[in-house]
């Protein structure tokens, strides 16, 4: 008897989650929906950027917006596969962490359309997947050209997170905006070996700062922590990167070269409501598309004049009349 | 020339300083907790819940020595756990220690997200309301002195006093030769009227205190906020200090001291233009530590009771 009512039991329970897992979808239309990576949906950061992305596209496309959080690396193929069955039209990954799994699950459902934030698959990359990567040269290149305006000491440094291309990227593009606000201009360069280690990213800072530097550029994650800390102590200036970093100091980081994830989320958006979803491409966003920038709180420390010069330098990028250099070449070519 | 020498030199041991801090603290609870028989693994996770409560106390109530005591207690509370598990229960004391690691970093997100509107990390702390630098502007700017200790916060001196204070305590007083006592031999030590139990459960709490402690010396001096991966590594990298330093307070500080005065080092190196990639120069502080220790320490070994649950044993 006992038996039985624990079936009952069961299965009731087991038809009620059932019934409220359905009542989920309660929009027409079409079905959008993206996995986060570790940072989670309000990191700050990429995944954050990227929800409010989707949900500009709710209101505007009427399409429906859903997300998944992951806590860790493994969680990845697990809501991949439950956004897989709740008929979502594109499944985003935000960040190149899930480049594998996005691949994988890609050929193995090859009706279901992928995107990824930050990773390229080149030629390889199947025909229901695209992969969206961002120029972060250009908005480095126009820190850099603020930097190299607004140092008094004509020394600034840059300090990256690991050297690998897409931190070099940052690197160099920098360094052209540098150069081109201030030939004269002394830039320090150095990597951290690491995104973490915020006491390494200070000592590195300091180590600047003592050296005459007076504004450092960061590309280093959590590293970044410490050399934006270090600028508060020397009272100095830096510069943030991926979001608008000011909160973190509000006197001294004088601008953020910004990636707009949501941006670039909700363009593609935009296509895939035209039935234009561009699969087995890579999609660039430059300052041209508006999927990169400068940080909308840089006129509080930025002087005005110099943020009109960085209107027109931008507005040369956009035409092409500026190509910003990424690798250690391209800028030894750039500087003749 | 002479004078570019000098402040190098400055830097290099301001970094020294500022590195090892945070683990001259946890090792120091590592040495506690070990020498009374019990092996502390859940230090990062311990250290990891004390950054938290450090960053998000400092910044609600603006006060940074509350929120150095309340990432002590923060850190004493998951002390207390790894005793429950470990001391009451006889669990193996590694696999609770780990748990305790993903526990820290699970509740310190959860606690981040409730307080700062979902955020995974806290908001930043004014210079003011950080710790103190109590020598700051003692010393003439651009001073080999003041490059050192500007910016050197309390948590620094205060780290230092606490080996001071733990040596004391372990080779000077009575408690500290029961500690010892039952670390070695809990089964002579219990013979002798000593709570086996009682001390143990201390050690351990108060292991959880100092790692807590050292969480909050990273995220109220050396930054101002927490963020998930702000320790990352450190508990363990503190752990391997306690083991060279042959599970001795001041020889965990120098082990620390080594290992901050590598990396400075190689801070001090990554300016250069050379042609070995930087990646190599980032691993000279685990190799010159792991050299130094080979080479200069010699046999190290643990406490005998180290890692072994103690039960009393029923008589009739």
């Amino acid at each position: 008897m006992l038996k039985r009512i624990i079936t009952i039991f069961v299965l009731v329970l087991f038809v009620m989650s059932v019934v409220s897992c359905g009542q989920t979808q309660k929009k027409s239309g079409i079905k959008v929906a993206m996995v986060t990576d570790v940072g989670g949906i309000n990191d700050q950061s990429f995944n954050q950027s990227a929800w409010e992305g989707l949900k500009k596209a709710e209101a505007d496309f009427g399409i429906t917006a859903s997300y998944l959080e992951s806590t860790q690396d493994a969680d990845y193929a697990p809501n991949m596969e439950t956004l897989l069955d709740a008929g979502n039209a594109v499944i985003w990954g935000i960040g190149f962490k899930m480049g594998d799994t996005i691949k994988e699950k890609a050929l193995a459902n090859p009706e279901q359309k992928y995107a990824i934030i930050d990773y390229a698959y080149g030629p390889d990359t199947p025909a229901n997947v695209i992969g969206v990567v961002f120029k972060e040269q250009e908005p480095s290149f126009l820190v850099g050209y603020i930097a190299g305006k607004m140092t008094k000491t004509n020394k600034v440094g840059f300090v990256g997170g690991m050297k690998f291309p897409l931190i070099e990227r940052f690197e160099y593009g920098f360094k052209a905006g540098v150069k081109l606000a201030n030939p004269d201009a002394e830039i320090f360069a150095q990597y951290a070996d690491s995104f973490t280690d915020a006491a390494k990213g200070k000592a590195i800072a300091n180590q600047m700062y003592e050296n005459d530097a007076d504004i450092v550029y960061h590309a280093s994650g959590g590293v970044g922590d410490g050399v934006i800390e270090a600028a508060k102590e020397h009272n100095k200036y830096a510069i943030g990167v991926d979001r608008d970093q000011n909160s973190l100091a509000p006197d001294h980081v004088i601008t953020s070269a910004m990636k707009r994830v949501g941006n670039a989320i909700y363009n593609v958006t935009a296509l895939l409501v035209k039935d234009e979803f561009p699969g087995g491409t890579t999609v660039v966003y430059g300052l041209k598309e508006g999927g990169v920038g400068i940080a909308p709180t840089s006129d509080k420390l930025v002087p005005a004049d110099i943020l009109e010069e960085v209107k027109e330098l931008k507005a040369k990028v956009i035409s092409g009349e500026i190509v910003v250099p990424i690798t250690p070449d391209d800028f030894a070519k750039w500087m003749k | 020339m002479i004078d570019t020498i000098f402040s190098n030199l400055a830097l290099i041991i301001g970094t020294t300083l500022m590195y090892s801090t945070p683990l001259i603290y946890t090792s120091l609870g590592g040495v506690l907790s070990e020498n009374s028989g019990v092996i502390n693994i859940g230090l990062e996770g311990m250290m990891v819940i004390g950054a938290f409560a450090g960053a998000a106390i400092g910044y609600f109530v603006g006060d940074p020595w509350i929120a150095f005591i309340g990432a002590g207690i923060a850190g004493g509370l998951f002390g207390l756990l790894h005793a429950f598990a470990s001391v009451t229960f006889g669990a193996n004391q590694v696999v609770s220690g780990i748990a305790v690691n993903f526990l820290g970093i699970g509740i310190a997100l959860f606690l981040s997200r409730m307080f700062f509107e979902g955020a995974t990390m806290t908001k930043s702390i004014p210079l003011d309301n950080k710790m103190p630098r109590p020598l700051n502007g003692i010393f003439p700017k651009g001073s080999f002195f003041s490059i050192i200790f500007d910016n050197q916060y309390a948590t620094v001196y205060l780290a230092l006093l606490m080996v001071l204070i733990v040596w004391f305590f372990m080779y000077k007083t009575k408690y500290g030769l029961r500690l010892r006592s039952v670390g070695e031999h809990p089964t002579a030590a219990d013979t002798l009227g000593i709570n086996v139990m009682r001390i143990r459960y201390f050690a351990v709490i108060i292991s959880g205190v100092f790692a807590g402690f050292g969480g909050a010396a990273m995220s109220l001096a050396i930054v101002s906020n927490f963020r998930p991966t702000l320790i990352s590594g450190h508990g363990f990298i503190a752990l391997a200090a306690m083991i060279f330093g042959k599970w001795k307070p001041q020889g965990a500080l120098l082990a620390c001291l080594l290992f901050g005065g590598a990396q400075g080092l190689a801070v001090f190196l990554g300016q250069f233009d050379f042609e070995i990639p930087t990646q190599l120069i980032s691993m000279l502080p685990y190799i010159i530590t792991i050299v130094v220790l080979i080479g200069f320490v010699g046999k190290s070994s643990a406490p005998s009771a180290d890692g072994i649950p103690y039960e009393k044993e029923h008589k009739n």
